[in-house]
């Protein structure tokens, strides 16, 4: 099992460094300017944003920049965002927790609806249930977040009234400040977990499907088993592996934010700072937190293979 | 004529026969905007009058939070660094500049206990240097003193090459040197008639010498003060977050009497500019919005039975469609549109006034830009005293086709014009943006009518703007016929404006496309009358040379103006900010409050 697991990561080492040097060539090759927004000012002048130019090194053909880049990264040294003049590692740190809260509870959201839901109506296939869970699925997974979100502001924020739509980190503790933040939540965390929730529930009800109509399970079911034992215990569990690894897979996500919600929601997430990045051509941000989500990708895939052993003793690593 | 008029006025404003206020009303009505009446009596001898900003507030805090929204968040907090008006904005809450640019465009002192003036000995009569006198008693947010010594070392901090100041040109072609602790002059290496940009506005913001001084030059982006604001302004640092939010909290110490009104502000970044406007204007989440470029139909139906409503501030932002009178599409010595080429149709005058004549500036501003902009003939369209009356515009799709006939270009059998047997065609380019692209159909459509094929082109703004020199979409290398965009003006004064278009300055691979001067426009005329202003110190004289410079532009249509834009901003109907179309909308923070 370890010398698996050790296998694995050696093997994620060379992938790693192809995708940094993908993503590190791509970036390069894109084009604009981490200082285009200084073109259009009359009060600077151009041999300004050259001397910047040369100050943060980017006249330097692409190889050497690429391995500045590796032999920093590989001391821990995330780099210097060009546009805010912080160290990368800094302004990551700072978008993480609403990040992990906003994400995280809208991944929470979604288990909690997909599996009892998903569960139960796999269980009564075609019925009344089964019919209105999928009608709402497939209308969540139709609708893109960043409709259901204009949608939500414009009922609950300016119709209503209940709740604000930008959300801001408010300075504080205690119960009000915990009612303040749950409160701004509600809409992203609500817009994220149903559209996950549609699609998971789809997945959840196939992969129970699959399962229930098996032998053994009606071997369960000859043998007196209740209803409850047969699909928690003999059921869910085999029916629980390909939904792990849909899971583990979408873990990163959970890191690397999601964009249009945030953007929305004006959410300080690290989407919010990937999109931003992109826009000001602030290649080290980008760099950076495009190559943690690939090495998260990397680590929760190795996760998701572990846990399979452990859900289906059947599986071995070799 | 009206030179002896003015100068009588001048002298009854001198000898206390003339009120001041009189004398700005009358210059208004002749078509001089405050700023400029002013700035002729600071020169003429007159001492500005200190004109603070309506305020009524009695007592220092009490006003609650204030809550802004930037949609680009500020992402650095040093003003020498900021790469756009949104840092400048962030950095203003902490720092302030020795005077700003009010309501009504007058200098207005912050840290300068008066505006330097000929009469109270502060300006130089041969314009060659400028005497500051600081306010008494200001102190830094950790209780340090605020000196000359700290005025003196900003001008060294950003005129150090290492350190790469955006604000380096602000301070160029200056010393600046302590006269004793709360004095301060400033010594021209020539005749400057506009002296008040150093230490004034967004460049002006002043930052301490005891936390930088270690870090001058190559370490500046060392300084953790980049980071934690210590500044004199209304506001103490507490939280930053780069892009995202600026949180700051009443300065007790702070040395204008009953300010600030709030006890906290803050200023989130993010999102878009109509959600900005609908968290202000529809919801009152936030007090007030900046920059909200949206279309004004947008706006219309937002404002209706809204928490807020959108103000509009004047200032010389121009959106233009710049003429090419070089060949984008031969190439010399590497270089497309080089200046060693002739454009093959854009170089006749008259295909050129033909093309003028085809943009729609009236649609435009009907459709697209509402009450944010205004219809001009002109490319420089303030201070009002630089305004040209010589200038006119008309939309005329026959007038614009009897030209071209007359240029030779007659009607092929697709309706596109041809001539020598190439047919009438441009390429128009501008950055992706909703409302350029709007024109550009507008324009597009006229042109068609006219017989002139046009094939739009749009560039995504980060790359249409970039300076990267490998890139050919640029809007300096104008590998196209005709480009659009917009020259906003920092300042209430030409100079910078109109400096672009030096045949010295024209865009080429040799100053890798540096050179400001994108229609590679060349006219000895207009550089020998810029060169001349520039040390001009008659104001009047000054402001003819440039309304000359202007029309030298508009009789050989370098460029085509579309729209006099105007800064728009959503503001909660409570909340009194003091704005000025010729400053930074956070550049009078200390003076804004909310009516009871």
């Amino acid at each position: 099992m370890s010398q698996y697991v050790l296998r694995r990561l050696m093997i994620a080492i060379p992938s790693l460094l192809g995708i940094s040097l993908v993503l590190f060539v791509v970036l390069a090759l894109a084009p604009g300017d981490p200082f285009s927004e200084l073109a259009t000012n009359p009060n600077v002048p151009p041999e300004v944003q050259a001397a910047l130019r040369a100050q943060f090194g980017l006249d330097d053909p692409i190889y050497i920049r690429y391995l500045h880049w590796l032999a920093a990264m590989a001391k821990g040294d995330w780099g210097f965002s060009f546009v805010s003049r912080v160290d990368v590692d800094t302004l990551i740190l700072q978008r993480l927790p609403a990040t992990l809260y906003i994400i995280g509870s809208a991944q929470l959201l979604a288990l909690l609806i997909a599996i009892p839901v998903g569960v139960y109506a796999a269980t009564r296939p075609y019925s009344i249930f089964d019919q209105l869970a999928n009608t709402f699925a497939f209308i969540g997974f139709s609708l893109p977040t960043f409709f259901t979100g204009i949608l939500f502001i414009l009922i609950f924020s300016v119709k209503l009234d209940w709740l604000p739509f930008v959300y801001t980190d408010v300075p504080g503790s205690g119960i009000p400040w915990m009612l303040e933040m749950i409160r701004q939540a509600i809409m992203p965390v609500m817009v994220l977990g149903l559209f996950q929730a549609a699609s998971m529930t789809r997945f959840v009800r196939s992969a129970m499907l699959d399962v229930i109509r098996l032998d053994y399970v009606t071997t369960a079911r000859a043998k007196g088993l209740g209803q409850a034992k047969v699909i928690v215990k003999h059921v869910m569990r085999n029916a629980m592996i390909p939904v792990v690894t849909l899971i583990a897979l979408q873990m990163p996500a959970v890191f690397g934010g999601a964009i249009v919600t945030e953007q929305i929601f004006r959410i300080p997430g690290i989407g919010s700072l990937l999109i931003s990045s992109i826009l000001a051509n602030d290649t080290p941000v980008v760099m950076a937190v495009t190559f943690v989500f690939a090495c998260l990708v990397v680590l929760f895939n190795l996760i998701a293979d572990v846990l399979y052993g452990w859900l289906d003793p059947r599986i071995s690593f070799r | 004529m009206l030179d002896n008029n003015l100068r009588t006025m001048i002298d009854d404003v001198k000898g206390g026969r003339m009120d001041r206020r009189a004398f700005v009303k009358r210059m208004i009505a002749v078509g001089l905007t405050a700023p400029m009446a002013n700035q002729l009596l600071a020169i003429g001898g007159v001492a500005m009058a200190q004109s603070p900003n309506p305020y009524k507030p009695t007592k220092r805090g009490g006003g609650g939070p204030l809550k802004v929204l930037w949609w680009q968040g500020p992402t650095l907090l040093n003003p020498h660094f900021a790469t756009g008006t949104k840092d400048q904005d962030g950095s203003r809450i902490f720092y302030e500049p020795l005077a700003s640019w009010d309501v009504d465009g007058h200098l207005n002192p912050i840290l300068a206990a008066e505006i330097p003036s000929i009469q109270n000995g502060g300006l130089a009569a041969d314009a060659k240097s400028v005497t500051w006198k600081l306010k008494p008693g200001v102190k830094w947010h950790d209780g340090k003193p605020f000196t000359a010594d700290d005025v003196v070392f900003n001008w060294e901090y950003a005129t150090d090459p290492a350190t790469a100041a955006v604000s380096s040109a602000t301070y160029a072609d200056m010393t600046v040197e302590k006269v004793d602790d709360l004095t301060i002059r400033i010594v021209f290496k020539k005749p400057t008639p506009f002296w008040a940009n150093a230490f004034v506005g967004g460049y002006g913001c002043i930052i301490p010498k005891h936390l930088f001084a270690e870090y001058k030059g190559s370490k500046s982006r060392e300084a953790p003060t980049n980071l934690k604001p210590v500044g004199t302004g209304p506001y103490k640092f507490v939280e930053f977050k780069p892009g995202d939010l600026i949180r700051g909290e009443i300065n007790q110490d702070y040395h204008m009497a009953n300010r600030p009104s709030f006890d906290t502000i803050e200023m989130k970044g993010g999102g878009d500019a109509v959600s900005a406007a609908r968290a202000v204007i529809q919801t009152g989440e936030y007090d007030f919005a900046w920059n909200i470029q949206v279309e004004d139909e947008v706006l219309l139906r937002l404002e209706k039975g809204g928490k807020g409503k959108t103000l509009y501030a004047v200032g010389g932002d121009i959106e233009f469609i710049a003429i090419n009178f070089t060949d984008p599409n031969t190439e010399v010595d590497g270089e497309r549109s080089s200046i060693k080429t002739k454009h093959p149709i854009l170089s006749d005058p008259k295909v050129r006034q033909a093309l003028a004549m085809l943009v729609d500036r009236e649609s435009v501003k009907k459709v697209i830009y509402g009450r944010a902009g205004r219809v001009t003939a002109n490319y420089l369209n303030g201070p009002e005293e630089f305004v040209s009356k010589n200038t006119r515009w008309e939309f005329n799709i026959e007038k614009a086709a009897a030209l071209l006939e007359e240029a030779g270009w007659k009607a092929g059998s697709d309706g596109i014009r041809e001539k020598d047997g190439k047919k009438l065609k441009l390429l128009y380019q501008t950055s992706i943006n909703g409302p350029r692209q709007k024109t550009q159909a507008i324009v597009k459509q006229a042109c068609q009518k006219a017989g002139i094929d046009v094939e739009l082109k749009s560039v995504v703004a980060s790359v249409f703007f970039s300076s990267d020199v490998a890139n050919p979409d640029t809007y300096s290398k104008f590998y196209a016929d005709i480009e659009m965009f917009q020259i906003p003006m920092t300042q209430p004064d030409p100079a910078l404006h109109m400096r672009r278009y030096l045949s010295r300055n024209v865009a080429t691979k040799e100053n890798k496309w540096q050179g400001q001067n994108f229609p590679r426009w060349v006219n000895k005329d207009f550089d020998a009358a810029i060169d001349a202003a520039d040390t001009e110190t008659d104001p009047l004289k000054r402001a003819d040379l440039y309304i000359k410079c202007n029309d030298l532009m508009w009789q050989d249509t370098v460029v085509i103006p579309v729209m006099h834009r105007l800064a728009v901003e959503a503001c909660s109907n409570t909340l009194r900010p003091a704005l000025s179309g010729w400053a930074n909308q956070t550049d009078n923070l200390q003076d804004w409050y909310r009516e009871a």
